[in-house]
């Protein structure tokens, strides 16, 4: 059991530990119950990352969220969520659970989205070309001068997150600003968020303080608080990027429980060889009959 | 209240964020890709056929397998590059060899495949070099179950809830229409005295794509939805009359070239027909809601 042991001082990627020397794995923290919605992160990221804006004028009326989704063009995406609440005592801290003035409140709901850089990761796992790679944080980041535009990572991706970019025809997401980590910076994200809703640090002590956070919360009579993608044990193997969210996770649009589908892949290719074996069967047994004349 | 509305399954209730889905669908483009599944099956089929006919003496189902072989490779192969979204980098598929990715696995089994065919293919047309047109031809023969199957891993390793959910059937209801199509062509093209191997194979396949496409319709739940409703439905029901009725033509007339031409033509419309479905109806489970979040719900609830 050293191997587990090992990966409670340094948590694991898939692939992370085959650098000579890996850093320590790196992610972020997202709080979302102290969110106030300012979309600096949007504004950050697009801004370092150069990510070109999508088509400008088009409001959803979906309350203050007008880019929608994780795509292409929107790296960190954030959701507003309007929900009628009961009022109750809640956390003077955050923003979402003030008390409503009359009787029952608005309770509004914001939370900033991003690549999940899964344990185990399902874009990375299909990419045909070797474009998507394990970087040396245990971050998940596609090379563009060798992406062909397959396609095949964004049907694989359990959240949503990777998208093609039409005029360009090559997939791009977060890349955790995998030039600012080099660099010993923060991502811009983080950087910019004002609330510290966003926290950028090694995912061991993210987790820490996420649990410490989830239970001041619980303490505090906000039951609903509760944490999402942390749990090494899920479907991905826990996320690089993991959340502290106070509704279910499919109100935010996230997946309720994600599972990485290569996980599956082994019994594939069983399915796929019996199916084969019954294909050479058939054929081989249609010559069975007579022979021409 | 009749006892039909007693027993209606109550409509799944489930939230989600403005009804957004919850995964992106596949940038795969139509009718690229469909035509791909369709044109590998008939390809690999052909290729097996025409290997076995050239060692059995049938020299007329011989060349209809390898030219099919050819063709459907190259064409199959120029609908994939035609969807890449940079074509001009289409070699980076053999950039490196990824048992992980179902795309790359079937890169490198499509490369040698499609090489081999067009060898014997060309063999077959000039008559040069006969011995390596049937060497090439065996090497095709040899992958093509394999040309036939890879593609139902293709779309089933993706978090497209109807594609996944049917990975146990998903390459037998693959290798059974490209068993049917590719009989077809063979039973649609070559005379009866040398068809039998094509009609039976087709038979054979026929009856493991109807059971394949049974049995996802009767062991998946809410994924299996898209499969029996909307446009996906229509295009499965019509694979399936058209199989039904090129198989009828095939059992009923095996010497006539009337109900060969009928029978063969019948069975590779309905490849095209079910491939168009399957696509379909994945596509239609990946921009719902529904289909990630229900049953990932009742997962986590259990």
């Amino acid at each position: 059991m050293i191997e587990v042991g090992q990966r409670r001082m340094l948590p694991m990627a898939d692939g992370h530990a085959s650098y000579p020397q890996p850093q320590p794995r790196v992610g972020f923290f997202t709080d979302t119950s102290v969110c106030i919605g300012c979309k600096a992160c949007e504004v950050a990221c697009k801004e370092w990352n150069g990510v070109p804006t999508d088509v400008i004028g088009s409001l959803t009326g979906e309350s203050y969220d007008n880019t929608s989704a994780l795509g292409a063009n929107a790296w960190r995406h954030v959701a507003f969520i309007e929900q009628r609440v009961p009022a109750r005592q809640t956390d003077p801290q955050s923003p979402a659970l003030q008390p409503g003035a009359d009787g029952d409140g608005l309770r509004w709901l914001m939370s900033s989205d991003v690549c999940k850089h899964c344990t185990h990761a399902a874009c990375l796992d299909v990419c045909p070309t070797g474009s998507l790679f394990r970087t040396e944080f245990g971050t998940v980041v596609v090379q563009e001068d060798i992406c062909n535009g397959c396609g095949y990572c964004v049907p694989a991706c359990p959240y949503g997150v990777i998208d093609q970019r039409p005029d360009d025809g090559r997939v791009f997401k977060c890349t955790l600003c995998y030039d600012r980590l080099r660099d010993g910076l923060e991502p811009a994200c983080a950087k910019a968020c004002p609330t510290d809703s966003i926290q950028f640090g090694p995912v061991d002590e993210l987790r820490e303080r996420a649990g410490q956070r989830v239970a001041q919360l619980h303490h505090g009579g906000v039951d609903e608080a509760r944490l999402y993608g942390h749990d090494p044990a899920d479907g991905v193997g826990g996320d690089g990027a993991f959340f502290l969210l106070l509704d279910e996770p499919e109100a935010y649009g996230l997946p309720p429980d994600p599972v990485v589908t290569t996980r599956d892949l082994p019994s594939m290719w069983r399915h796929a060889a019996a199916a084969a074996v019954a294909f050479a069967a058939v054929v081989a047994g249609s010559f069975l009959g007579r022979q021409p004349k | 209240m009749s006892r039909r509305e007693q027993t209606a399954v109550p409509e799944a209730r489930f939230t989600s964020y403005y009804e957004r889905p919850i995964i992106k669908p596949p940038t795969w483009k139509m009718p690229d890709v469909p035509a791909y599944l369709f044109l590998g099956g008939v390809a690999g089929t052909s290729a097996s056929l025409a290997a076995l006919a050239d060692l059995t003496g049938r020299p007329a189902l011989t060349r209809v397998g390898r030219l099919g072989a050819a063709l459907g490779a190259s064409l199959g192969v120029g609908a994939l590059i035609h969807d890449l979204g940079r074509p001009s980098r289409f070699l980076n598929m053999l950039r490196v060899f990824k048992p992980t990715s179902p795309l790359s696995v079937g890169s490198w089994i499509l490369a040698p495949f499609g090489f081999l065919a067009s060898v014997s293919a060309a063999s077959e047309v000039t008559g040069v070099l006969p011995a390596a047109g049937r060497a090439a031809g065996i090497g095709a023969g040899v992958l093509g179950p394999a040309v036939s199957t890879y593609t139902a891993v293709l779309l089933a390793d993706t978090a497209v809830p109807s594609w996944h959910a049917a990975y146990p059937e998903l390459p037998f209801l693959f290798a059974g229409s490209a068993l049917t199509s590719g009989g077809g062509l063979g039973v649609l093209t070559v005379p009866p005295a040398q068809a039998g191997p094509a009609r039976r194979t087709a038979l054979a396949g026929a009856v493991m794509e109807l059971a394949a496409s049974q049995r996802v319709d009767q062991r998946l739940g809410v994924e299996g939805e898209p499969y029996r409703t909307g446009k996906s439905a229509v295009l499965l029901n019509a694979g399936r009359v058209l199989t039904l009725a090129g198989s009828a033509f095939a059992v009923l007339g095996p010497r006539s070239r009337l109900a060969g031409r009928l029978a063969g033509g019948a069975m590779l419309a309905a490849g095209i027909c079910t491939r168009l479905g399957v696509f379909t109806a994945g596509m239609a489970s990946a921009k719902d809601p529904k289909y990630t979040v229900v049953p990932q719900r009742e997962r986590a609830n259990r």
